[in-house]
């Protein structure tokens, strides 16, 4: 077994070390490592956007990095999203039914999220672009992109006290 | 449908999911979740070869790495198990091998499990995989349907004398006469490439074995937890009572978490061995290697047709190429029965005449996915009546009002044997029509034609076999054909109920939910419905063909009128009332027509649970009911139709939806918003189908498309919004009208937009009748189009 490295990073505000192998991905640290199983795997190769997490405020997707990369960094994780209730993206989604399964979703909230800070009023043609590295299997999309609409009107009449990022 | 002095409140209204919060929090508990002590990690040493000899293994070398619990081979766990055969007896004359955990003497698809490793890690299992060393002596593969029929090619399975693994067909009707009668007959070849499913989550277990107990506990990414724990039950040796399968939240199915793999096999007797708990998770490149596949048809057509369009009979003659097992325990020759089956779809069609052929190949195992048969069988029919209306010089639409079953004809026996007892076949074709524009967009394919842009119309009139019955048990199958509920009024006044349907996605705890909430006369948010775990539910046969809502409901309105009339026998007690005098509303037990003599169901409960000494003792003291539902006829149809616009573009070959517009009709429904949302992410499925999935294996049987890059699923970039309406026309035959309708939009896509885009390549003289049609497709098709080589239109 490879020797291990100490990994220092706050997640979600609050600091974590760990001691880790190099070669765990930032992923299965976050999911097995730190506890938080939001953050979800669909392909572990980049593609899906399942395990989109932000760090230090961009998205990445965490099946693509190495946990000790995150080594200093601000990891924010669907957990953090909201201190308590739903954010506003997530109420969104669920007014509009845009989640079935929920695998997919915590990673549609990360960008959408990301989406939302650098272009408050897109239109559906924009959210569909923004939403392409996000693999959903269940809703076909139309309901996600109606959810991303309305959060981004719910953000911009008020926007709330942001906790992950 | 409601119970009586209820009204509907919560039935028919977009109620919002009571599933959501967990999910959206990042909360959700899916297999991959949970960790237990001492838990292991299993992974897997697989097939690189399509068709081999495994001529020696060696694992001493994974055994010795730190890290490592346990190697198991194919030998040991052939002795630790009983193998599985995937027949399903009504298919009378289909043979296939039995299936062992582990590949004993020959591999036979690429990524076939050869060996299992358990180790502290995945990280650690996987690199033990790489030092186990398997000789190989390479055959060759059989690859190509059709060419596995033909004498001389090598076999997959020498025992069974061939690779044929079921060929089956039918005569209805005066066939040789409707086509001696033809204006016109129509022959086609129709190629369906292979697909899979991609669930984003992918399968899942984690097993637990107690040994003094002899008890086993797995929580797996299931669709069916009860026929888990019989095929476990059958197949690891264990009695059913000693087996608790567990399916918490999944993420996505379609069709994919409801067979017996081999690997999630051979991980439970690594729990068994290891008496700890062992976690195994297909990685996306396993998915794509061993989930099931679906498709691979190829259907010969042939349409006799008058001159004013009538269809007057059918031909067809379908090969399905299935991997080299038949499916454990649904078999795999549903899908190509079904293709045959249903490929008059909503026509009148009396005369038809069909043959099937289920082949063996060194691919990885096929069996159903969402919409078995249906895309297939709708997508030949619709294009057959665009290529006689063409020829005809008739509307697409005007042909199929023609050839569609009117309601004054119900119930309606198609040339199968099927009976249509309620549908709108006409109607839907209308309100499609006119929703989305039908004429308005004929006008704007003219206006592009001259401007050199080319759109397509396509539509698809389908019909949806939802809710079936006896589908498999009469077959032989462990599956259960009927559905179950227990509903509780807890001491509180609030209802739990537990139900065998279970839900990858689908809202259908909302949906029961809703349902329970008008038949006691509470609210949704009183109700709290659970399903999934066979020590928690009563039992049940989880989702399969559309069958969820259907049976879940039944089972759930019985159960509720059962315990309604214990309310109402001991409110009636209480308030010294007729039983039938006593009603429940607004979450309140009262006497008809003297609302001030009225308990709450909390009041009931107090007495029921802790006072029941002072009941009369012929009153039970219970506010609990489980009841059982089959519907009254073994399948209930759903129909819809789509229309939908396409522009091609005919330099680079890509396909742009403009317009897609559904019409559904699934009966009354529970709730519109699922409904919509089932259709849209069918619809969308259908588009995948139709244009971009596609597994591709090469001449040696190697599979090329092993990432989400080489396998393309549709992503939001590429995707129409897509418009839904309803018709609401009851099933006469189940308990509240309800029709299924999780795979009618995956079932009408594929004729609607293949339509589509031959409309729009229509005047280059092409006519596609492939799938998936890629952009290299089209391009070539067009290079070809001796009108394209003129001037580049026609
Ligand atoms: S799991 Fe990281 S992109 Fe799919
Ligand atoms: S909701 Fe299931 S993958 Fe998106």
């Amino acid at each position: 077994m490879a020797e291990r490295h100490v990994v220092r990073l706050t997640v979600n505000g609050e600091s974590v070390e760990r001691l880790v192998e190099p070669r765990k991905t930032l992923a299965d640290f976050l999911r097995q490592d730190v506890e938080l199983t939001g953050t979800h795997l669909g392909c572990e190769h980049g593609v899906c956007g399942a395990c989109t997490v932000l760090l230090d405020g961009d998205p990445v997707r965490s099946c693509l990095l190495f946990a000790v990369q995150a080594d200093g960094a601000r990891v924010g994780t669907v957990e953090g999203l909201a201190h308590d209730g739903l954010h506003p993206i997530q109420e969104a989604f669920h007014d509009h039914f845009a989640l079935q399964c929920g695998y997919c979703t915590p990673g549609m909230l990360m960008t959408v999220h990301d989406l939302l800070q650098r272009s408050p009023s897109p239109t559906r043609e924009e959210i569909r672009k923004a939403l392409a590295g996000n693999i959903c299997r269940c809703t076909g999309y139309h309901a996600i992109v109606d959810a991303v609409e309305a959060a981004a009107a719910r953000l911009r009449a008020a926007p709330p006290r942001e906790a992950a990022r | 449908m409601a119970t009586s002095g209820t009204r509907p409140r919560a039935v028919g209204r977009p109620v919002k999911r009571v599933e959501d919060g967990r999910l959206l929090a990042g909360q959700g508990r899916f297999v991959d979740d949970l960790h237990l002590p001492r838990m292991v990690h299993a992974a897997f040493v697989r097939s690189p070869h399509a068709h081999a000899r495994v001529r020696h293994v060696s694992v001493s070398r994974a055994l010795a790495l730190p890290g490592v619990v346990a190697v198991l081979t194919a030998d040991e766990a052939a002795r630790l198990c009983h193998p599985w055969r995937g027949i399903l007896t009504d298919y009378v004359g289909m043979k296939t091998a039995l299936q062992y955990p582990l590949a004993l003497d020959k591999v036979r698809y690429v990524g076939e499990p050869v060996v299992a490793v358990a180790a502290a890690d995945r990280y650690v299992a996987e690199d033990a995989c790489d030092l186990v060393e398997v000789e190989y002596e390479t055959l060759p593969a059989v690859v190509d349907p059709e060419a596995a029929m033909r004498p001389g090619t090598p076999l997959i399975h020498e025992e069974l004398g061939d690779n044929v693994i079921y060929r089956g067909g039918f005569d209805k009707g005066e066939v040789d006469q409707a086509f001696a009668r033809a204006h016109r007959v129509y022959r086609d070849r129709f190629v369906v490439g292979r697909q899979t499913c991609v669930a984003l989550e992918p399968r899942s277990l984690v097993a637990a074995y107690e040994p003094r107990e002899g008890s086993l506990s797995v929580w797996i990414s299931s669709q069916v937890p009860h026929m888990m724990q019989a095929i476990f039950a059958r197949i690891l040796g264990l009695p059913e009572q000693k087996i608790r399968v567990v399916a918490p939240d999944v993420g996505g199915s379609f069709g994919l978490k409801i067979h017996c793999y081999s690997d999630d096999v051979a991980a439970c007797l690594l729990a068994m061995r290891l008496g700890r708990p062992v976690k195994w998770i297909a990685d996306r490149l396993e998915s794509f290697a061993t989930d099931i596949h679906c498709r691979e048809h190829l259907v010969d057509v042939e349409a006799a047709v008058s001159a004013d369009g009538t269809v007057l009979g059918l031909r067809s003659r379908a090969i399905t190429g299935v991997g080299p097992w038949s499916c454990y325990p649904r078999s795999s020759v549903v899908e190509g029965n079904q293709v045959i089956r249903l490929l008059t779809g909503p026509y009148r069609i009396r005369n038809y005449k069909a043959e099937l052929n289920v082949v063996a190949q060194n691919k990885a195992l096929m069996s159903q996915y969402r919409a078995v048969g249906h895309p297939i069988a709708s997508m030949v029919m619709e294009s057959m009546l665009d290529r006689a209306a063409r020829d005809l010089q008739l509307d697409p639409v005007e042909i199929r009002r023609r050839n569609l079953v009117r309601r004054d004809e119900l119930p309606y026996t198609t040339a199968f044997g099927y009976v249509f007892e309620s549908g709108s076949y006409l109607e839907s074709l209308e309100l499609a029509l006119d929703k989305g524009g039908y004429a308005r967009w004929r006008e704007e394919q003219a206006r592009g034609r001259r401007e050199g842009r080319h759109l397509g119309i396509g539509l698809s009139c389908f019909i949806e076999l939802t809710a079936p019955g006896s589908f498999y048990g009469s077959g032989g199958a462990p599956i259960s054909a009927q559905d179950s509920a227990t509903v509780r009024v807890e001491p509180g006044g609030t209802v739990t109920a537990l139900i065998g349907v279970t839900n990858q996605g689908q809202g259908a705890h909302t949906a029961f939910a809703q349902i329970i909430a008008d038949q006691l006369g509470v609210s949704v948010e009183d109700v709290n419905v659970m399903s999934g775990d066979t020590a928690l539910v009563p039992y049940g046969g989880g989702t399969s063909g559309s069958r969820g809502a259907v049976l879940g409901a039944g089972a759930s309105i019985l159960a509720c009128r059962a315990v309604a009339e214990k309310v109402r026998r001991i409110a009636g007690h209480l308030l010294e009332a007729a039983p039938d005098d006593v009603e429940l509303r607004d979450g309140k037990v009262s006497v008809r027509g003297a609302p001030d003599r009225s308990l709450t169901l909390a009041d009931i409960g107090f007495r029921v649970y802790y006072q029941s000494d002072k009941l009369p003792r012929d009153l039970e003291p219970s506010l609990e009911a489980t009841a059982h539902y089959t519907p009254a006829r073994p399948i209930t149809w759903a129909n819809g139709v789509h229309m939908v616009v396409v522009e091609v573009d005919v330099e680079t070959g890509l396909v742009k939806i403009l317009r897609y517009v559904t019409v559904e009709d699934c009966g009354p429904m529970i709730n519109p918003a699922l409904v919509a949302e089932q259709v849209r992410g069918a619809v969308v499925q259908g588009i995948g189908s139709t244009l971009y999935e596609h597994v591709v294996y090469d001449a040696e049987g190697q599979l090329l498309t092993r990432t989400l890059m080489d396998y393309l699923v549709p992503g939001a970039a590429e995707m129409p919004d897509i418009e839904v309406h309803h018709l609401e026309t009851p099933s006469p035959f189940t308990l509240g009208g309800f029709k299924g309708i999780a795979e009618a939009g995956t079932a009408g896509a594929p004729g609607a937009i293949l339509n589509a885009v031959n409309d729009a390549l229509a005047p280059f003289g092409v006519r596609l009748t492939r799938q998936p049609i890629t952009p290299d497709l089209i391009r070539s098709a067009l290079r070809q189009a001796p009108a394209l080589n003129r001037d580049g239109r026609r």
